[in-house]
């Protein structure tokens, strides 16, 4: 880790804030999440020593909100909404579309780690249903020549 | 702060607002955010001072006023004239022609009446016309009066019989009555006691709580301030899902500047009582806005249920008593404070008063965030406010109560929604999701769907829930493949039973409805795919035949 690296400081101080109690373990994990985009076995480690709990309670807790990722996202990042808006207005198809035409499975990335491509449900704006987010772009009224066309901008730029 | 010192800000407010004879206010909740609202704010600032009109048009951030499927959405007032899809290039020559020449521009406007019609907005009462980032707005509109009444005139025994005279009942699922719940809390002598405003609102496809969060922060936080000094609390957690950013700084920011008034914080507006809020993040999981899911998740655990009794009222957050509500239930608070529980027991129907927040979508032509009186009908919803089914084709089903409710068909469409009718026909009120589908629509493939989320957001603690649905789901899939058999529908009817009657919490117990309400409903759907191998929706098989054309 480089010495210009302040995020595991970042977490220490925000730990001792809270004086390391055990029930803010998930706010804990929100901060390293955010930091960190994602959770590695060494940082949960790290997490549960500081806060003297078992691994595998960390770990049961990081694995168990769908929020949290424990393994390291694309490059570039596509979420489509299987909220129920947005999958009776047909996102299945888009995301059939996606996962076929950039070799990706859902909940997964591209071999090349270029893209990944994520499910959510609901991000709030059904009415505008089907709803894809590329990077941290909202595409509403959503279809897939829109969205595949917006995703090879992205990922061949 | 003292109590005097909010009325004298509400006047201060209202006067300073007096002066302008126009308020563009531009919606900037989520349903607007992502499709250039922010800009849009900009464009009417711009455009004001452009044309010289800064002192009399005042140009606001504002939460949803209900149409978001037309956003960016601007609501101008006076008059209540809603802009739909404005662009920067409308917004300047709405400021020249509505602000500068006084004409309206009819080409822009949402002309939609039927929309606001039939609705009732007591809980939205402020969305769209605020600025939900100034507490001075939510003031000027009247906001903290009732925590002040409660405060300076009303013992915490009154303030609760009012509740219970309203007749208000848990708008979070289950329909408790709230009046009753407080009082379970009110009369345990342990303490220190907790109130918990559930903000999780898990159901996909949901989005009345967000946005009234994002629209009127404050009318949940004084709910709750008015519960917590009704039951004798002086802690209180908002728990909130992290994925929604902006309903969490939008509540912190609310939250922030309600302490800087002396509204939470200690010795409130100088009457004794203590009260504090802090937020708490969710992370993307239904179950945690089951009751005692969401107290395990506040104690930084995974969200599992245990077993009731005994309920949080007694033992909750950390073994004390614990009051639950959902932030619709307190934002009917205040009003009911102010204007008496009789007042509010006239509106809805005698066992269901006053009104219910839905998120209205799928194939709908206006689709939206509304607010109707318990009672109104599910035609009513659909065919007047939501302005019938979306290009011309014919309604197949609607789903009420999110992915553990119920799909019913048009002959149940003059049903009232109210907790009793809905459970009776098979669906839930849940957290106020209406999802409408057209007859492109599968039946199998829309019960597989809600299974199938139900399947990913089980805990897992249980048997029942764990692997029943789990089975239900292979079973529906087997049917969407072409590969069922008869027996199976007896099968997923004689398994929906045992799920439901056998899960430890709601989820499970619920979860087989969307299955069993479509094989009650639709079950000439199943038998087709089952006997003729054929979708009568077009939906499934689809994959297969063309493959075979393929080949
Ligand atoms: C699986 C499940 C999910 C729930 N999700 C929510 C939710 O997101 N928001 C909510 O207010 N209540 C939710 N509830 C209902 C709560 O358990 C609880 O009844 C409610 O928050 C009580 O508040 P009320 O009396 O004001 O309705 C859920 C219940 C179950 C079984
Ligand atoms: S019914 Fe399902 S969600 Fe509820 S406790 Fe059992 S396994 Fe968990
Ligand atoms: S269901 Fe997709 S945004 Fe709500
Ligand atoms: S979110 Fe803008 S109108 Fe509803």
């Amino acid at each position: 880790m480089s010495k210009e690296d302040r995020r595991l400081l970042i977490l220490e101080r925000e730990m001792k804030a809270r004086m390391y109690q055990k029930s803010v373990l998930l706010e804990i994990l929100h901060l390293a999440h955010e930091l960190y985009g994602y959770f590695d076995k060494d940082l949960l480690n790290y997490i549960s020593e500081r806060l003297n709990l078992p691994p595998s309670h960390v770990y049961g807790v990081a694995s168990f909100y769908h929020l949290f990722r424990l393994k390291k996202p694309g490059e570039h990042v596509v979420s489509a909404c299987m909220g129920t808006a947005c999958y009776v207005s047909g996102v299945e198809e888009i995301i059939s579309a996606i996962e076929r035409e950039f070799n990706v499975k859902r909940g997964g990335s591209t071999a090349d780690g270029k893209l990944s491509l994520f499910i959510t449900r609901c991000i709030g704006a059904c009415a505008m249903a089907p709803n894809v987010t590329i990077d941290n772009e909202v595409i509403g009224k959503a279809n897939k020549e829109v969205v595949l066309k917006r995703i090879k901008d992205i990922i061949g730029g | 702060m003292k109590p005097e010192d909010i009325l004298r800000i509400a006047r201060e407010e209202t006067e300073k607002q007096g002066f302008y004879k126009y308020r563009i206010n531009i919606c900037c909740s989520s349903g607007c955010l992502p499709f250039g609202a922010l800009n849009l704010l900009k464009a009417f600032e711009n455009a004001v001072k452009k044309f010289g009109v800064e002192s009399e048009c005042k140009v606001a951030r504002a939460g949803c006023p209900g149409t978001c499927s037309v956003g960016p959405v601007v609501l101008l007032e006076p008059g209540g004239y809603i802009y739909q899809n404005v662009t920067p290039e409308k917004a300047r020559e709405i400021v020249k022609s509505h602000i500068v020449a006084g004409i309206p521009v009819k080409e822009y406007l949402y002309a939609n009446e039927a929309f606001f019609k039939k609705q009732l907005r007591l809980v939205l009462r402020n969305a769209g016309k605020i600025n939900p980032m100034r507490i001075e707005d939510y003031i000027a509109a009247g906001g903290y009066q009732a925590l002040i009444k409660c405060l300076t005139k009303m013992t915490p025994k009154e303030v609760i019989d009012e509740i219970t005279a309203s007749g208000l009942r848990g708008r979070g699922g289950a329909g408790f009555p709230t009046g009753q719940k407080w009082n379970f809390v009110a009369r345990e002598k342990n303490t220190p006691k907790y109130v918990v405003a559930n903000l999780d609102e898990g159901d996909p496809g949901v989005f009345a709580n967000r946005t009234l969060a994002e629209a009127d922060p404050h009318s949940i936080i004084e709910g709750m301030i008015i519960s917590a000094y009704a039951v004798g609390a002086e802690q209180g957690y908002i728990y909130v899902r992290a994925e929604y950013p902006l309903a969490v700084n939008t509540l912190r920011e609310a939250l922030r500047q309600a302490k800087a008034m002396n509204l939470i914080g200690e010795n409130i507006l100088e009457s004794g009582f203590n009260f504090n809020i802090e937020l708490r993040l969710g992370a993307g999981a239904f179950i945690a806005g089951e009751e005692t899911g969401i107290l395990a998740s506040i104690e930084g655990r995974r969200a599992t249920p245990r077993p009731r009794p005994p309920y949080p009222a007694t033992s909750g957050l950390w073994g004390k008593p614990t009051l639950i509500n959902n932030v619709e239930t307190l934002a009917n608070v205040p009003p009911i404070i102010l204007n008496g529980g009789d007042w509010f027991a006239k509106i809805g129907t005698p066992k269901c008063t006053g009104t219910k927040c839905f998120s209205l979508t799928g194939k709908v032509n206006n689709p939206g965030l509304i607010e109707v009186p318990m009672g109104i009908t599910l035609r009513e919803v659909i065919f007047e406010i939501g302005g019938g089914i979306l290009r011309g084709r014919k309604f197949k089903a609607v789903l009420v109560g999110g992915p553990s409710g119920g799909c019913l068909p048009e002959s149940m469409l003059g049903l009232p929604i109210d907790y009793e009718s809905l459970t009776k026909a098979g669906a839930i009120m849940g957290s106020g999701g209406i999802v409408v589908i057209d007859d492109t629509a599968c039946m199998v493939d829309t019960a597989w769907f809600f299974t199938d989320f139900c399947v990913d957001e089980s805990c897992g603690k249980c048997v029942p829930c764990r692997v029943g649905l789990l089975k239900i789901r292979n079973i529906l899939e087997r049917i969407m493949k072409g590969e069922g058999k008869m027996d199976d529908i007896d099968l997923l009817e004689e398994l929906g039973v045992y799920v439901r009657d056998a899960s430890l919490c709601g989820l499970g117990q619920t979860a087989p409805n969307p299955t069993l309400t479509t094989l009650r409903y639709f079950r000439d759907e199943y038998v087709a795919h089952i006997s003729e191998k054929r979708c009568p929706a077009g939906k499934c098989f689809k994959e297969q035949a063309s493959l075979e054309v393929k080949e």
